[in-house]
């Protein structure tokens, strides 16, 4: 039997891809070669079984999240612990992060098998990162999924908590119940995050707007774990104010995900206007925080 | 489920359901009139190729190592279960060889018989185990000591040459069955004199006393007053960390007065070192901290009628967030016992979420005596030299070990990173531990070894007693060249 999964360097030399079926990986390790090595031997062993892994508990993972009922694969309960706090007030299954538990779960097999300054794992924008003390990340951030165009960027230094990161909107490979372009999270994990960017984007809404096309995501997906419910297929030109209330419902809800230390920061994005919450984010201007040099007992 | 004009996908197992004009999770195969068809790759890969390169093939087919394989180098043949020669010197039990690219690849493989062994025990835990130097007895044997406290851990040393062979015959065997225990992965029940008694196992958490040690501190007293000042500011009076080695006062500490935060009257028992770090506020202990209190009043003497007011908020919480009150001061200035704030129940979580979890782990330590390595070469001190060279890789069960510098062949090996059951005894009593040393089947022949003894690996595959692993993916593989390639 051939091998499903894709396991190859990049024509740069330097960042692994790895695919299999529905997920697609963009690694890059920084530091000694041989450890980069070894953390991508490590990374490509852990993959090629991950998908069998998911698809065994498909059914249950699709499922709203049932504490009586527990995934058994370890990504799968990652899944369902990054969305259990969010159930059942809000409707989201496991899947919706996915991407982040896939992310992590490579990330750690790579930090286990070698001794990296820091690495991070790419699940279709869907981020998990490793930072050795006084590394840091300048992450960008795109005003939707599918676009190149920054509009902002985040700088992760290894003193912050933030090992995660997300973005969801209604033009991305997932469904949306809202109309965000793009909502950016970080959160200390990646799975947290992609959870968190799911909420946060579905909250971003203009509930029975005129300019939004909707349908059941079933009849475009039949097997999706979203089922009867509308999901967003086109947003037409919005004026400013809706803009400003859809973003503000996001925004509100981002709030209070940020107060239970569900996320770090978000950055909201709609139709031109952006939303920071939280002070990790800082638009267009990056800057590092830099800590004082200074003796401090070990 | 499936509506009728959907079709199953079945290039990946999550099977999707595809209706027409649609693609599925993948974004790759889609429903073109109601026929599967690949679509573009993917559109990140897609702009990487565009530039004209092909992509470079990382790993070939089949190198998923699950050791059922025994071809060319996803096999590696490890000493469990080899036999020993001591004290024949003759040839090790097997000397296997297999090409890794290109370049012929020996193995030696043998169970060394270790007197000269034990293990390194780091007991993740701030509960006081007993005095350093203190005996650590098994079954009421004495099988090792206590040794230096590190940073949230204890040292144990266990075993070595004078418990093993140096006392009675049963504190020989008992210091063996501890030590293969151990290194198995099995749990241990230790006493410390005059200390406390420890339920260890290796990679779980240890049991101090009958209790579960869950996490390990943050930081001492001093530290975390440190870290959480700007937390606690505003929301509270003042804060006592307390610990065992160093507790902290939040109003006295360089991080409060940073902050501003007024003087509270508040006297602490203990010594004071610098401004709001106290040693020895009370005996160590399992309780609070580390130290022996169960109630955090008694490390308090009465604040200081100058300074302190009526309604005075203070917390007191232990370096792990496992223990913490709250109080207000009353009219008399006797702390009064309220509930914890909210606000204050978030930091007090916030520094449990911050200790990570508390473990036991054991290295096995060892050194490979002059008839191990003669097994390997009729030269035994060229093996030390080539092992020290790093022409010679030595694993313990394929697990990499740590070579400690100097004369001979001294090395310490993380046990859980070693299969099931690697260890096994003798009589003797002595522990039998696997190790295998790789190098170049030319390196070999100048070092002196036992060239015509070479067996290539596919005569040990139709071998049927042998125990096939899988190759545990954060070790290091045992072949891969000890100096790596450059990067592709």
């Amino acid at each position: 039997m051939i091998p499903r999964a894709q396991i190859r360097l990049l024509p740069d030399g330097h960042r692994l891809h790895l695919n299999d079926g529905p997920i697609d990986l963009i690694i890059e390790a920084f530091g000694a070669t041989n450890h980069i090595q070894l953390a991508y031997r490590a990374a490509a062993v852990r993959f090629v079984t991950v998908l069998d892994e998911l698809c065994a508990e498909l059914p249950l993972l699709r499922r709203e999240p049932n504490a009586g009922c527990w995934p058994t694969g370890v990504i799968a309960r990652r899944m369902a612990g990054a969305v259990m706090p969010y159930s059942p007030e809000t409707f989201i299954t496991p899947m919706a992060a996915v991407a982040g538990a896939v992310a992590e779960e490579i990330l750690q097999a790579m930090t286990n098998a070698a001794t990296l300054d820091k690495a991070y794992v790419n699940d279709g924008g869907d981020i998990a990162i490793h930072l050795e003390p006084c590394q840091h990340f300048v992450v960008g951030m795109v005003e939707r999924p599918v676009g190149p165009s920054l509009f902002g960027t985040a700088t992760l230094t290894a003193d912050q908590p933030v090992r995660g990161i997300a973005t969801s909107g209604w033009c991305g490979r997932s469904f949306s119940l809202g109309i965000a372009d793009a909502v950016t999270v970080l959160a200390d994990t990646a799975a947290m995050a992609d959870a968190a960017a799911t909420i946060i984007a579905n909250a971003v809404d203009l509930p029975s707007h005129p300019a939004v096309l909707r349908l059941p995501a079933r009849d475009l997906a039949p097997d999706n774990d979203l089922g009867e419910r509308l999901v967003t297929q086109k947003v037409g030109a919005l004026t400013d104010r809706e803009i400003s209330s859809a973003l503000s419902a996001g925004v509100e809800r981002t709030r209070s995900l940020l107060a239970t230390g569900l996320i770090r920061a978000a950055a909201l994005h709609l139709q031109g206007q952006t939303r920071v919450v939280g002070d990790t984010l800082q638009l267009a201007q990056p800057a590092t925080v830099h800590v004082e040099r200074g003796l401090v007992h070990a | 489920m499936p509506d009728d004009d959907a079709i199953r996908c079945d290039a990946c197992p999550v099977l999707c359901y595809i209706k027409p004009g649609r693609l599925g999770s993948c974004d790759r195969y889609g429903n073109q009139n109601g026929t599967l068809v690949r679509i573009e790759p993917h559109v990140v890969l897609d702009r990487a190729v565009s530039r004209g390169e092909t992509v470079v093939p990382f790993l070939e087919r089949d190198r998923e190592w699950d050791g059922n394989l025994v071809t060319g180098q996803e096999t590696f043949v490890t000493a469990i279960g080899a036999g020993t020669t001591y004290p024949d010197y003759k040839p090790a039990p097997f000397i296997i060889s297999s090409e890794v690219k290109g370049v012929d690849m020996v193995t030696v493989v043998t169970e060394g018989i270790f007197s000269y062994c034990g293990v390194k025990l780091k007991i993740d835990t701030d509960r006081f185990l007993g005095p350093e130097q203190n005996t650590v007895r098994a079954q009421g044997e004495a099988v090792g000591h206590v040794t230096t406290s590190e940073y949230g851990s204890q040292m144990l040393s266990l075993g070595g040459v004078r418990h093993l062979t140096g006392g009675s015959r049963h504190e020989g065997t008992v210091t063996c069955q501890t030590l293969l225990d151990l290194c198995n992965g099995k749990s241990v029940e230790l006493k410390v004199d005059e200390g406390a008694s420890v339920v260890v196992q290796p990679g779980r958490p240890p049991v101090v006393d009958g209790v579960f040690e869950e996490r390990m501190r943050v930081g001492c007293g001093s530290a975390t007053i440190g870290m959480f000042a700007k937390q606690w500011f505003g929301k509270v009076d003042d804060v006592v960390v307390v610990d065992d080695h160093i507790t902290g006062v939040l109003s006295e500490h360089q991080a409060g007065k940073l902050l501003g935060v007024s003087e509270t009257g508040i006297k602490m028992k203990g010594r004071r070192s610098t401004p709001g770090r106290y040693f020895k506020v009370a005996e160590p202990g399992t309780a609070w901290g580390g130290t022996n209190i169960d109630d955090p009043l008694s490390i308090l003497q009465p604040f200081d009628p100058k300074e302190a007011w009526a309604g005075l908020r203070l917390l007191m919480v232990s370096t792990t967030g496992e223990h913490s009150a709250y109080f207000e001061l009353d009219e008399s200035l006797k702390p009064i016992a309220k509930d914890l704030p909210a606000a204050l129940k978030e930091s007090v979580a916030r520094i449990r979420e911050n200790c990570e979890p508390a473990l036991c782990t054991v290295l096995f330590m060892g050194g490979a005596g002059g008839s191990l390595r003669a097994g390997v070469t009729e030269n035994p001190v060229r093996l030390t030299r080539s092992v020290r060279d790093a022409l010679t890789r030595v694993t313990c069960g394929g697990a990499p070990v740590y070579l400690w510098p100097g004369g001979g062949i001294t090395f310490m090996v993380d046990v859980t990173r070693m299969p099931a059951n690697a260890f096994g005894y003798v009589p003797t009593p002595a522990l039998v531990a696997p190790i295998e040393f790789t190098l170049k089947l030319q390196d070999y022949a100048e070092l002196g070894g036992y060239v015509d003894h070479v067996r290539s690996l596919s005569s040990i595959s139709t071998d049927e007693s042998r125990r096939r692993v899988s190759a545990r993916t954060d070790n290091p593989w045992p072949l891969a060249p000890a100096k790596p390639p450059e990067v592709p």
